[in-house]
């Protein structure tokens, strides 16, 4: 356990550190995540919908989208090189693998989520800090969602041509159950109404949680052994 | 007995289930339009539920063999089990896109809608493109090996999504007519609608299978023969 623990460690911390020197994809996400939460903006009838009708869901829509982008990475990064195949060389168990990839990845996708949320702030104009501690719980327990799936997906799509198309046709099915909990949770924290009123969202996006992180982290092996 | 001649007489097999399917369409097609009385409030629109419900029981069908196969693939590595898995995929996607065609068309005049983002329609819409998905990803997948394992995720992966899904948007609100056949009371519905409905079930089952059993075989076939194409060259 704790040698596993160890080497997921080192994977994260490798992921990270490559892309903590460069900042290509942390930059080209975020960049990516203004953009979109910019344009959602523009997508309705000024007159008729105020932006604050929209804004759960363009947050949603934003980090959604965003993650896809940032999912890839982690495995593209490996295919270049054979990086993935010098991994699988080391005695390091496959678990240590997913594991670490998908710690980086939260790393990465929560990283992006920190900076564009106080811009979703400053676009829409919607008092987060009512409801500030809740709506970091629902983030963070979505965003476990879309990384856990996206970490087991990615890994199968870019050993494909198409691993840019692949991954959001995959991953877009599996994102509906938090995403729209998301965004049901994050409407009515915006109207300061407590979190026992949403007991159920919160129990779908948990139990979602469950279920996908230990099946990707149990399916792993599948994808990556030769 | 060669590996060929086996997945020939599949085929040929598969064949005449299919031919007895259709003919069994005929048959419910008319008994559905002359021998079962209209429906009092919805009409002649009511017909299409003949079709509807058969076809989606039969894009459900498929769709849990894909994900049953998928499991006993990883388990038991028999590369028959992976191609009856994406036989069944392909089968269901068909039977699918039949139940996602006829579901609108009685829509609108019932409900006054084409689509309405409820529980049912919106978890088999996902899973219907979660399925294309499966479908390409093999078809960009060259590597035998590799796809069969590649798939059998997404199938276990779609397996385990469909409830979520139902949840999701159950949570979120439902228009769908409720379940008549299917629920812990007996069937709301007149004997002779039942009988009609019910025969159409066995004949799209029967689709199924044939359908299943050509496309096992086609599979089958084409693997020998690019087995044969590289150990040629």
């Amino acid at each position: 356990m704790r040698a596993l623990l160890r080497a997921a460690w080192h994977i994260a911390v490798k992921d990270v550190a490559i892309e903590w020197r460069t900042k290509t994809a942390f930059a080209s996400g975020l960049v990516f995540a203004v953009l979109v939460l910019a344009v959602l903006f523009f997508s309705r009838d000024p007159t008729a919908v105020a932006s604050s009708d929209i804004a759960p869901g363009a947050l949603w829509v934003t980090f959604t989208f965003a993650a896809m982008l940032g999912l890839n990475r982690a495995f593209l990064l490996e295919r270049e090189l054979h990086g993935l195949d010098g991994i699988l060389l080391t005695p390091a168990p496959r678990a240590a693998i997913f594991w670490g990839k998908f710690a980086a990845n939260l790393v990465f996708v929560g990283a992006i989520e920190a900076i564009s949320l106080p811009l979703f702030v400053v676009f829409y104009d919607v008092p987060i800090w009512v409801r500030f501690g809740e709506l970091v719980l629902v983030i963070a327990m979505a965003t476990v969602a879309f990384v856990a799936v996206g970490t087991l997906l990615s890994a199968m799509a870019v050993r494909t041509r198409y691993a840019e198309l692949m991954l959001p046709l995959l991953l877009l099915p599996f994102l509906v159950p938090p995403l729209v909990g998301g965004v049901q949770l994050t409407a009515r924290l915006l109207e300061g109404r407590p979190l026992s009123d949403l007991s159920g969202w919160l129990k779908l996006i948990a139990a979602f949680d469950l279920a996908f992180v230990s099946l990707s982290a149990t399916l792993f092996h599948v994808v990556v052994d030769e | 007995m060669t590996q060929r001649d086996r997945a020939v007489r599949i085929a040929r097999w598969g064949g005449v289930v299919t031919g007895l399917a259709i003919l069994g369409l005929a048959g419910v097609y008319v008994r559905a339009l002359v021998y079962t009385p209209v429906e009092a409030t919805q009409g002649a629109a009511q017909k299409i539920f003949y079709v509807h419900v058969p076809a989606a029981w039969g894009a459900l069908l498929a769709i849990s063999v894909t994900g049953v196969l998928s499991i006993f693939y990883l388990w038991l590595k028999d590369r028959r089990i992976d191609l009856a898995a994406a036989a069944s995929a392909e089968v269901g996607v068909a039977f699918g896109l039949v139940m996602l065609t006829t579901g609108p068309i009685w829509g609108k005049p019932i409900w006054g809608t084409w689509w309405t983002w409820d529980a049912r329609l919106t978890s088999t819409l996902f899973l219907f493109l979660l399925f294309v998905g499966y479908l390409v990803l093999r078809d960009v997948l060259t590597d035998p090996g590799i796809r069969a394992r590649f798939s059998s995720v997404i199938g276990i992966l779609g397996l385990i999504l469909v409830p979520f899904i139902h949840l999701t948007v159950y949570l979120f609100r439902t228009l769908h007519p409720a379940p008549i056949v299917l629920k812990p009371s007996a069937p709301s519905l007149p004997k002779v609608m039942l009988v009609t409905l019910l025969s159409s079930v066995a004949v799209f089952s029967l689709l199924y299978l044939g359908f299943l059993m050509q496309r096992y075989a086609l599979g089958l076939l084409r693997e020998l023969r690019e087995e044969a194409l590289a150990s040629a060259q």
